[in-house]
């Protein structure tokens, strides 16, 4: 069968199932919705079909990003448009076979939005919910609308058109339409994709290698994973268009193990392509030889650097080394190796698909495109989501994450990760794209944005970010081993009370050394998360150092606990709970805290702040 | 799904590069790394030993002591540290009066953390064999450990 043939197919198949007779139940089961419960709410529907004895597909898909609703719940039934419901319940499941697809009441109350032509009187579009309006879906364009797992789905989308084209065209030419996409890797460092791959073509070796970076590393980001899980094929197709246009002979996915989901998509998707023909010998029939294998990362933050990646899949400690040469001279075995990103790669697929000029619509004048971003943290909305180059920080935080959890202030928002840094409420206009946050001190990195409210301490974000440093360091260089370890015996001591003047200095002295004599990025950005919170937070530092005082009370050493007499109710709530038997009180009596006892484990404010607020940390200075 | 040292490694050629799946391979079969699987993955691979724990303890996926029956990864990127991972942490040490990193006596529960888990929107969270669990609070911690012993109790019954 030709490709031609191949997309009528699968085009028909998949409209059969969407505007067919028989209703059709997707639910998002990628791992967030796995975690919300996604697997008892598909069971919830089988079982109530079955008891109603009515007919309906349940499949499970990937996810929209809409975490925060988990688990998500889409259903299509003829004659009207695919209606999202959120936060479903067994309960819930429930009534929607019975009032939904039986009874035809689509129970708008609990709906979130439409899609599709026709409309539901009382329920939005989806894509109209402030949530999703300021969000331009490419990348995530398939997510949570087809079974990862189908690859006639990912067809049906346009899916493979891409590369199709590509076979078409010259290696050449290829390579000319990501040159004039402006396309910039999203693994982190920006560089221009096609530059990076002409170095590859211009090394001419025989021997060669392609290597999808799917290590994921930046502890809070989860783009690729989520791509990974919804949407395996845009990011597959995405390589061997790569491969094709850079001559490269064999493909390599470095992923994480802590992705067991992913994997196991990835492992289902390659075996589809196989029988299809989109991967192996002859491909498409245009004569072109392609196969990729998946390799499994052991939990290393340093092997998503390319060179240490590089000596892992070589089987041996993962330790970053000197570039030049760099791998796309010698890469992989001593041979010229190309290595980009997850979204980098389904970037490739959506430009071939959609054309140059279509991605470009989109961005701004250095940074084309759009991007995923986790968003998560101290937001209303967390999620995965996805916009324009150039947007500003303050509409991705106030109007997609919908401003601050429990009415909080904003203080900072996280963003590149450790390399990254914290950038604060006066920057918030700052635009995302990789030169303006490179100028307000953190970088663009891989895409997460952790948000942080008035609860959140700048010097233990520092902290936090140096101990993670510090424990994945690979050893190699002296300032990057020794030096995180200086910083973060300082940011201890600040931190529990033992700071002395100058400490501030002797940060800012270690961190230039750190950067300057450190051989890879992590060492070298290592000092970022500590410069940006210096730089907007010092008056947080000078009071940990000054007065011993935790402005953010989160410090354990600086502050107590202790019960507000006025608000106390002796429920007895938190007596009976406190781990060491630290709170004395009787029933109906105002309790007390033992602060020589109390360990600070903070059961009795989380049992207490949902009723009656009684209990609260103070400064202990 | 525990296969032989000896089955295991017929599916590999033994090149060097094979190791770290080799190792991973073992793990995930036996659910550490034995020294006498070391000392055979060695004479199959031809990698001294001595290399082989370099490699091995360099990678924070390897152990060589074996797990609980309910393994507890309890994730500190960080959406899980600004939602209060520390807290949660401490509790559940409190709870199996284990440490990081330690295997409970009965070797019914052991305790790590992972940068990581990729469910960051759903902050805190930990995962428990292979299940995530996500929005945790202390209160949450007590109730799934309850619920753990009272299934493990049901079955031995
Ligand atoms: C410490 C460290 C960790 C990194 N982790 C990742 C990662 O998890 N994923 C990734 O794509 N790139 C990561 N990078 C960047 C890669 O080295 C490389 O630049 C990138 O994969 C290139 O892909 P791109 O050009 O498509 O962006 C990391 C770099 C450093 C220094
Ligand atoms: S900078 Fe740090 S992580 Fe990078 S090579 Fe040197 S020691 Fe290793
Ligand atoms: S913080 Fe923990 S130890 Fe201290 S009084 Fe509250 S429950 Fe007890
Ligand atoms: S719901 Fe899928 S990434 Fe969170
Ligand atoms: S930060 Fe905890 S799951 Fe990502």
């Amino acid at each position: 069968m030709n490709f031609n043939e191949l997309f009528k197919e699968s085009v028909e198949e998949y409209d059969s199932l969407i505007s067919g007779v028989i209703p059709v139940i997707l639910v998002g089961s990628a791992t967030c919705g796995k975690s919300a419960g996604a697997q008892e709410i598909s069971a919830a529907f089988k079982a109530e079909l079955e008891e109603q004895n009515v007919m309906a597909e349940v499949i499970e898909v990937g996810c929209i990003g809409l975490c925060y609703l988990e688990p998500i719940v889409t259903i299509i039934k003829e004659g009207m448009p695919a209606i999202f419901y959120g936060d479903v319940t067994s309960k819930q499941a429930k009534q929607l076979v019975n009032d939904y697809i039986i009874d035809n009441n689509p129970m708008i109350e609990s709906a979130l939005g439409t899609f599709g032509d026709k409309q539901v009187e009382g329920i939005p579009n989806l894509f109209d919910i402030p949530v999703m309006k300021p969000q331009i879906r490419r990348i995530l364009r398939n997510c949570g609308f087809i079974d990862p797992d189908n690859i006639k789905h990912y067809i049906a989308m346009d899916g493979y058109k891409g590369l199709n084209n590509a076979l078409d065209l010259k290696p050449g030419e290829v390579m000319e339409k990501i040159k004039l996409s402006g396309l910039r890797g999203r693994g982190g460092a920006g560089f221009p994709t096609w530059m990076k791959w002409q170095f590859f073509v211009d090394s001419k070796e025989d021997e060669n290698y392609l290597i999808c970076n799917a290590d994921e590393g930046d502890p809070g980001a989860f783009m690729n994973r989520s791509l990974l899980e919804s949407d395996p094929h845009s990011v597959l197709e995405g390589i061997v268009i790569a491969a094709y246009a850079i001559g490269a002979k064999e493909g390599y996915i470095y992923c994480r193990a802590e992705y067991p989901l992913a994997l196991e998509r990835l492992k289902h998707a390659i075996s589809e392509m196989k029988k299809l023909g989109f991967l192996g010998e002859n491909i498409l029939g245009s004569g072109f030889n392609f196969d990729i294998k998946i390799k499994e990362g052991a939990g290393a933050f340093v092997c998503g650097e390319e060179t240490a990646l590089i000596a892992s899949i070589e089987g041996k400690r993962g330790m970053p080394r000197t570039r030049p040469p760099f791998p796309t001279t010698s890469g992989l075995w001593g041979k010229p190796t190309v290595i980009n990103n997850v979204e980098t790669m389904a970037s490739v697929s959506l430009i071939m698909q959609a054309g140059h000029d279509a991605f470009v619509e989109h961005g701004t004048q250095d940074s084309k495109g759009t991007k995923t971003f986790s968003l998560v943290g101290n937001v209303k909305n967390t999620g995965l989501i996805e916009v324009p180059l150039g947007t500003t920080l303050k509409q991705v935080i106030n109007e997609i994450g919908g401003g601050i959890i429990n009415d909080g202030m904003f203080k900072a928002v996280q963003i590149g990760g450790p390399s990254g840094g914290c950038i604060p409420e006066s920057y918030l206009d700052t635009k995302i794209d990789y030169d303006s946050l490179t100028m307000a001190g953190a970088i663009m990195g891989s895409g997460g944005l952790v948000v942080m409210d008035q609860n959140s301490c700048m010097v233990d974000v520092a902290h936090y970010f140096l101990e993670f440093i510090q424990n994945e360091s690979c050893g190699k260089c002296v300032p990057c081993r020794l030096g995180t370890k200086q910083m973060l015996d300082i940011l201890t001591d600040i931190t529990t009370g033992k700071g002395k003047a100058g400490d501030i200095e002797l940060l800012l002295e270690l961190a230039g050394g750190v950067k300057d004599g450190s051989l890879c990025g992590l060492g070298q950005t290592s000092p970022n998360p500590i410069l940006t919170t210096i730089k907007y937070f010092k008056d947080e530092y000078n009071a940990h150092i000054n007065e011993k005082r935790c402005p953010a009370l989160l410090c354990n050493e600086l502050i107590n606990y202790q019960v507000i007499d006025e608000k106390c109710k002796g429920c007895m709530l938190c007596f009976r709970s406190c781990p060491v038997g630290a709170i004395s009180g009787s029933k109906k009596e105002v309790h007390s805290i033992n602060i020589d006892k109390c360990i600070k484990c903070g059961t009795c404010i989380e049992l207490c702040s949902g009723m009656y607020n009684a209990i609260e940390r103070v400064h202990k200075y | 799904m525990s296969k032989s040292l000896n089955e295991i490694l017929s599916t590999f050629n033994g090149n060097k590069s094979e190791l770290i799946p080799i190792l991973q391979d073992i793990q995930s079969s036996i659910g550490y790394l034995p020294e006498d699987a070391i000392i055979e993955v060695s004479k199959f691979t031809q990698v001294p030993e001595s290399e082989i724990y370099g490699v091995a303890t360099f990678y924070t996926q390897f152990r060589f002591l074996p797990v609980g029956k309910k393994h507890i990864m309890v994730c500190k990127g960080t959406a899980c540290h600004v939602k209060g991972a520390p807290q949660i942490i401490e509790g559940i040490e409190r709870h199996l009066d284990i440490k990081e990193g330690e295997v409970t006596f009965d070797l019914e529960y052991s305790l790590e953390s992972v940068g990581c888990l990729g469910c960051c929107a759903l902050a805190p969270c930990a995962m428990i064999n292979e299940e995530v669990e996500s929005n945790l609070t202390l209160k949450d911690v007590k109730k799934i450990f309850s619920r753990m012993k009272n299934n493990s109790n049901d079955k031995e019954s």
